[in-house]
């Protein structure tokens, strides 16, 4: 992958945004790119603002500096719903399912965003939920699933907006091996079925190592390191802020 | 079977009026469709879209005194209310949905609470406009038997509860389902929150105004005190929706039989004078601790499960 990068335009360009809360700062100069159809891993200590940065590409928090840029155009100031019919979609860390609706409903009610009627929208959320195996509950309601299904309900309702760009916040954080497995199958699945492109956030190393094709280090809100997982694993200064506990133990 | 319930329903209340029943009984019957009306159009905003107004009275009012300003001001019928108080009612509620919809949960009940006492306290200091205290007569009543006015208001309930019905099947009522399950959620999947609530909160302020300029019509006097009290609407309306089951089609029907009926009840027994409005308090608290989902969505026969298995079952799912 990485000899294809070069040729491959920045779908996505996040220009030094810097996100203060009062007197906090939970992103200072963070710049990145992300180039179509890469799988961009965005990793960090907890608290380091990964979970910020996805919540002012997605558009919840207007960046105090800096800017957003989607295929060019400046999305830093819009809302949310105008970002996501732009082509970027997210999932929650904490789920956030739409609860006492079905599963199908669930993603009924996003693939509206791009489909006329119900006819096509339900359409669009039976091909998802085969997709992302949840066809057979389907008819569950969604507050009766179980946890690793509520995750990747997330991914399918992220989907169902048909989107060009896909942000995954912790889609793997407590699940069971035999789920985590499930689910880095969908997720690269979802780059080669798909065509989309994938920013990740993920605490699982071994699951971020083996996806990405590269990563971003943050680290008190500051962009420490990027490079492939090879190149990450190896920096001194993201296994002294990251790794150094894991690889000393 | 079920699909041609409506239709069967209807069919009987179109028979009803021709059954000579009495005027008392023909009175209670336009009131529960009525209440119908105002309790589907709540239904809309509070059980689809999960925002709680507490001050419905402020469209229910607007429209009755947009029929009865008419009258009194322009000479004409009151029933031009029907059609017109839909402009007034679209335009009150952008006004209101502009300044509550930005606030969420309790904070929106609480504004919508303020507006309409706001709207009442308004219609009684503006006596040069609305009359004030003294409220307006129309003089010339359109009929004297209910007839008429029975079968007017069926066609308005009937039609609230087709456009319901398509509006919940359609692109609309899942955005609305979304924003009120997890507005974030709802945002980020697309849905621009702020104009699917305004949408709502018009929907739900035209039908409840449409049944306010009807009220006009068939009682032929209003006062601020009938038709902006917090109390006697806006307080009802929302305990309508919450027995019958709120965002259910048939909840807010069954809701506003029960109250009706059961206020007719409770206030015709001997020896209670105005203790009556406590009996129906501690019906309510019942209803509510008993079916917390409401009569039609809960499961009736729950009633006869014991108290612990009840509890043990909430603990369970908290």
């Amino acid at each position: 992958m990485a000899a294809k990068e070069g040729i491959l335009m920045n779908l996505l360009e996040v220009k030094k945004v810097s996100m203060h809360f009062g007197g906090l700062a939970a992103l200072t100069d963070v710049s990145f790119e992300l180039k179509k159809q890469e799988i961009l891993g965005l990793i960090g200590p907890n608290g380091a603002g990964k979970t910020t940065m996805f919540n002012v590409i997605n558009g919840f928090y207007p960046p105090t500096k800096g800017d957003v840029y989607l295929r060019g155009q400046k999305i830093s100031k819009l809302k949310p719903h105008a970002i996501c019919k732009l082509g970027v979609s997210r999932t929650f860390q904490v789920v956030k399912p739409l609860q006492r609706m079905s599963v199908l409903d669930n993603v009924i009610a996003s693939a509206f965003l791009r489909k006329k009627n119900k006819v096509l929208a339900e359409e669009t959320a039976l091909e998802v939920l085969k997709f992302t195996n949840l066809y057979d509950d389907r008819n569950i309601v969604s507050k009766g699933l179980p946890l690793g299904k509520r995750k990747r309900l997330e991914i399918a309702r992220a989907l169902a907006t048909l989107p060009e760009i896909i942000l995954l916040d912790e889609s793997f954080a407590g699940l069971n091996p035999t789920e985590i497995n499930e689910q880095i199958e969908i997720v690269k699945k979802i780059r080669t079925a798909r065509g989309i492109t994938i920013l990740i956030i993920e605490h699982h190393m071994k699951v971020i190592m083996s996806i990405s094709d590269r990563i971003v280090v943050l680290n008190y809100g500051q962009k420490i390191a990027e490079g492939t997982p090879h190149e990450i694993g190896h920096n001194p200064s993201v296994i002294e802020a990251y790794l150094g506990e894991e690889h000393g133990a | 079977m079920k699909k041609f319930l409506p239709l069967i329903i209807f069919a009987i209340l179109v028979i009803v009026p021709l059954m000579g029943l009495s005027t008392y009984t023909m009175h209670l019957l336009i009131l529960v469709l009525t209440w119908s009306v105002i309790g589907m159009a709540w239904n809309i905003l509070g059980g689809y879209t999960g925002q709680v107004s507490f001050g419905h009275a402020a469209f229910f009012g607007m429209g009755a005194y947009t029929s009865g300003m008419l009258y009194l001001h322009f000479g004409i019928s009151a029933w031009w209310g029907l059609p017109v108080s839909i402009v007034v009612l679209t335009a009150l509620s952008l006004i209101i949905g502009y300044i509550c919809l930005r606030l969420r949960g309790a904070y929106f009940a609480l504004a919508t609470l303020a507006l309409g006492e706001i709207c009442r306290v308004t219609a009684e200091n503006l006596v040069k406009i609305t009359g004030g205290n003294m409220g307006i007569l129309i003089n010339e009543r359109t009929w004297v038997e209910k007839t008429w006015f029975f079968y007017i208001i069926l066609l308005i309930a009937a039609a609230t509860y087709i456009l319901i019905r398509i509006v919940i099947g359609s692109k609309l009522g899942y955005c609305f389902v979304a924003i009120r399950e997890d507005q974030d959620a709802a945002e980020s999947l697309g849905i621009d929150t702020t104009f699917y609530k305004t949408i709502s909160l018009c929907l739900s302020g035209v039908l409840t105004g449409i049944a306010g300029a009807f009220y006009m019509n068939y009682m032929g006097y209003i006062d601020p005190s009938i038709v902006f009290p917090l109390f006697d609407i806006s307080i009802v309306v929302v305990m309508v929706v919450m027995i019958g089951g709120a965002a259910t089609f048939w909840g807010p029907v069954i809701g506003s039989i029960i109250m009706v009926f059961l206020a007719e009840v409770i206030r015709s027994l001997p020896y209670i004078g105005a203790a009556h409005q406590t009996i129906f308090g501690i019906i309510l608290i019942l209803i509510i601790i008993f079916l917390p989902n409401g009569i039609v969505a809960g499961n009736f026969f729950k009633f006869l499960t014991p108290w612990k298995m009840k509890w043990r079952q909430k603990k369970a799912s908290l």
